[in-house]
């Protein structure tokens, strides 16, 4: 079983953090894993992706062919549609629907909604909202792959455990409240799953 | 023996702590400052006390491995492609002087120009030294030859350069490590004045590198790291180097490759095997990252070989990072694509920090320069360079480190008056300083502002060589004192800033402005970090 997965968002939002989760639990699970980020100069404030691929069998390459993608998990809208060219014939969207704004030309976010929505497997929620209830603002990237976790090959536990364990040299609250963000999200899409 | 997540670059890292590292020097630069960032942060590095400080710039780090490598201890040295260029010198002669203990050349390529001004081929360089390349496929083969490259180096007696490019340096993936080596003792060379280059000495020591070509082939030769995978079908052979490989394969993930394939990673090209499949299959595509290298050697000059295929002949993209869907197009395979990025998707370029000082010192400096017109300011690598972008529209030039002070001088040689040279602190001590001497000694009317963040922000906010002696440095250099004028770039200031600088362009001279205040995200880290540890 194969997942690739592109991540995606604005530079300073975490996605480099969800990344860094799957993988710790997919070597929890004994699978392969390639996960090509991007560093330096468009980290800035710039749009930012992830290439992070898990198998059970060895992985070619660090980056996902177009029309490959099982999923684009974002943390902003406009972002999820950059990288279309890469989902496959199933592929899924599962998107944050709280833009960020940081460009002067940012188009009406109905209408991105509307484009995201053209995807016949969307997941759209607002991870903003649910991080700030759970009272962690900061925590909208785990809430994004709580919601993604129900299409990732990897036991939910693992997941846990793997956001409990990166966060843990930051103190156990902190480490506790991802893992509740995580679990609000996976919920949250549970819910649009079912209808 | 142990299974861990690594980016290509700790890979590197990792196999040389573990092949009996004793220093690691580098100046940061994407894609390579996870290397010495990993050795930074590592246990094991952290209790043998294994070198790890940046150096001030390439030129003194790779100096400094040189050094090292003569006391007979195990050294890499660290940075990205155009990092080369600044220590070429001293790369160029290593290969002459040739090593005592193992000395690995780290040089992390940039093809498609991801955080780079260019995307120059660093195999190139290392063909021009005359030692032996490495180019690693995947994380763990990052980590083999970190691991065993000491020993080729101490066999051949000669630096070895590991190449890899962004796509390798920036992704993670399962390595699964070796037991860990002990350091070299300290023991000088022991060929006497191996390392004075006096002519009549480098003669003799370029004959002997010269006569290595011949072992360093046969090396290539019998490399487990050079695969000859055999196929059925000989209509095409396809070579294929370094991380080229990776993308030669996703393309058969559900049928096999049945044309055959010569991978490679270590060089000087195998001789033999390149002429097996040249001889055995009618055509031959190569496929490497960067420069078309291996395609034009095979090529040669003169013949009008048209069997050769790749980046010259245009089947491939003669620039830019190679991907699985430019080598499906060579290889006729259709790739499914669904759909186009739609056109309301807008560019998202990257941006200055908000409250980054950068921003103030852009307002200061185009509030100044109204009154001359544009064109005047020469600028550096840094995040200050995202002034050329608006709304900002500040800075004129960028061209590599060092080279706005020079570049100023040059065009006020040439009449432009006032000209304005701005800096950052690390690349102002990377190699500003010795342009600022030039223009010291001829007084040549440039204003030079060092925007000063106590970082070297771009690649992450690592340390910088002259934090807090800035203004020592200027004085030593030469710079008048009362024309060294510090400044905080606030939004408070601002005003009294602009009439620092407008005074100190009617200045007939040299002025420095040094703009201090810390980097926002360092700052942000450290009140973290204090925070967490009350």
């Amino acid at each position: 079983m194969k997942t690739d997965i592109i991540l995606a968002g604005v530079g300073g939002q975490g996605i480099l953090s969800i990344a860094a989760a799957i993988g710790l639990a997919a070597i929890e699970n004994n699978l392969f894993i390639k996960q090509a980020e991007v560093h330096g100069m468009s980290q800035r404030g710039g749009d930012v992706q992830s290439n992070l691929r898990i198998s059970d069998k060895e992985i070619a390459s660090d980056l996902i062919p177009f029309g490959n993608a099982d999923i684009i998990l974002a943390i902003e809208p406009m972002e999820s549609l950059r990288y279309l060219p890469y989902l496959s014939r199933n592929g899924r969207i599962v998107t944050n629907s709280a833009p960020f704004i940081n460009i002067l030309d940012y188009p009406e976010i109905e209408t991105v909604l509307d484009e995201i929505r053209k995807n016949p497997d969307n997941i759209i929620i607002d991870a903003d909202i649910i991080a700030k209830n759970i009272g962690s603002p900061r925590s909208s990237n785990m809430v994004m792959l709580g919601a993604a976790s129900h299409f990732i090959n990897i036991k939910f536990e693992s997941i846990e455990n793997a956001v409990m364990k990166m966060f843990a040299s930051k103190g156990n609250e902190v480490a506790e409240i991802n893992v509740k963000a995580l679990q609000a999200g996976r919920e949250a899409s549970k819910k649009m799953i079912n209808g | 023996m142990k299974n861990i997540l690594l980016l290509g670059d700790e890979a590197i890292a990792q196999g040389a702590i573990d092949g009996g590292l004793s220093g690691c020097y580098a100046y940061p630069g994407t894609p390579s400052t996870e290397i010495m960032e990993y050795i930074q942060r590592n246990k094991t590095a952290c209790e043998n006390n294994i070198h790890r400080v940046w150096s001030s710039n390439e030129k003194t780090a790779f100096e400094s491995a040189i050094g090292m490598s003569y006391a007979g201890k195990r050294c890499i040295v660290c940075f990205k492609h155009v990092g080369l260029n600044v220590a070429a010198d001293a790369f160029m002669n290593s290969a002459i002087t040739g090593v005592n203990g193992g000395l690995v050349v780290v040089s992390a390529d940039d093809p498609s120009m991801h955080s780079s001004q260019n995307e120059q081929d660093s195999r190139v360089y290392a063909k021009f030294a005359m030692i032996p390349i490495l180019e690693p496929s995947n994380q763990q083969e990052a980590y083999d030859m970190a691991y065993t490259a000491f020993e080729l180096s101490e066999n051949l007696c000669l630096p070895v350069m590991i190449r890899i490019t962004t796509r390798l340096a920036h992704s993670r993936s399962n390595v699964i490590t070796k037991e860990q080596k002990r350091q070299n003792e300290l023991r000088l060379p022991e060929t006497a004045k191996q390392f004075i280059l006096l002519p009549a000495i480098a003669r003799r020591n370029y004959e002997r590198l010269i006569t290595k070509q011949a072992k360093m082939e046969e090396l290539s030769e019998n490399s487990a790291f050079n695969k000859y995978i055999d196929g059925t079908d000989k209509s095409l052979g396809i070579i294929t180097t370094g991380i080229g490989y990776n993308y030669l394969m996703e393309n058969f993930n559900e049928k096999p490759c049945n044309y055959p394939v010569l991978k490679i990673t270590q060089y000087p090209l195998p001789r033999k095997l390149v002429e097996k499949i040249y001889n055995e299959c009618d055509k031959i595509l190569v496929a490497e990252e960067g420069y078309p290298v291996v395609e034009e050697m095979l090529k040669g000059f003169v013949s009008k070989e048209e069997k050769i295929l790749g980046r010259l002949s245009g089947e491939l993209p003669r620039t830019g990072e190679l991907t699985p869907a430019v080598l499906a197009k060579a290889l006729k395979i259709d790739i499914y694509t669904q759909n186009a990025v739609p056109d309301l998707v807008a560019a998202r370029p990257p941006q200055l920090c908000q409250g980054c000082s950068h921003r103030d010192v852009a307002e200061m400096i185009n509030t100044v320069t109204k009154e001359y017109g544009k064109g005047r300011v020469f600028s550096d690598i840094g995040c200050y360079t995202l002034m050329a972008l608006p709304p900002f529209d500040t800075i004129d030039t960028c061209v590599e480190m060092g080279a706005s002070i020079t570049m100023a001088k040059g065009a006020a040689d040439a009449g432009l008056i006032p000209a304005i040279a701005l800096i950052g602190d690390s690349t102002f001590t990377h190699s500003g300083m010795t342009g600022l001497l030039d223009a010291i000694n001829e007084k040549s009317p440039i204003t030079v502002i060092i925007s000063d963040n106590y970082t070297t922000g771009m690649t992450g906010g690592q340390d910088s060589s002259g934090t807090n002696r800035l203004v020592e440095i200027c004085k030593g250099i030469g710079v008048e004192h009362e024309h060294i004028r510090v400044i905080v770039p606030l939004k408070k200031n601002n005003e009294e800033n602009i009439a620092i600088l407008k005074a100190e362009m009617l200045y007939n001279g040299v002025s420095v402005i040094i703009a201090q205040r810390e980097c926002i995200q360092t700052f942000a880290r450290r009140m973290k970090s204090k925070k967490s540890s009350k």
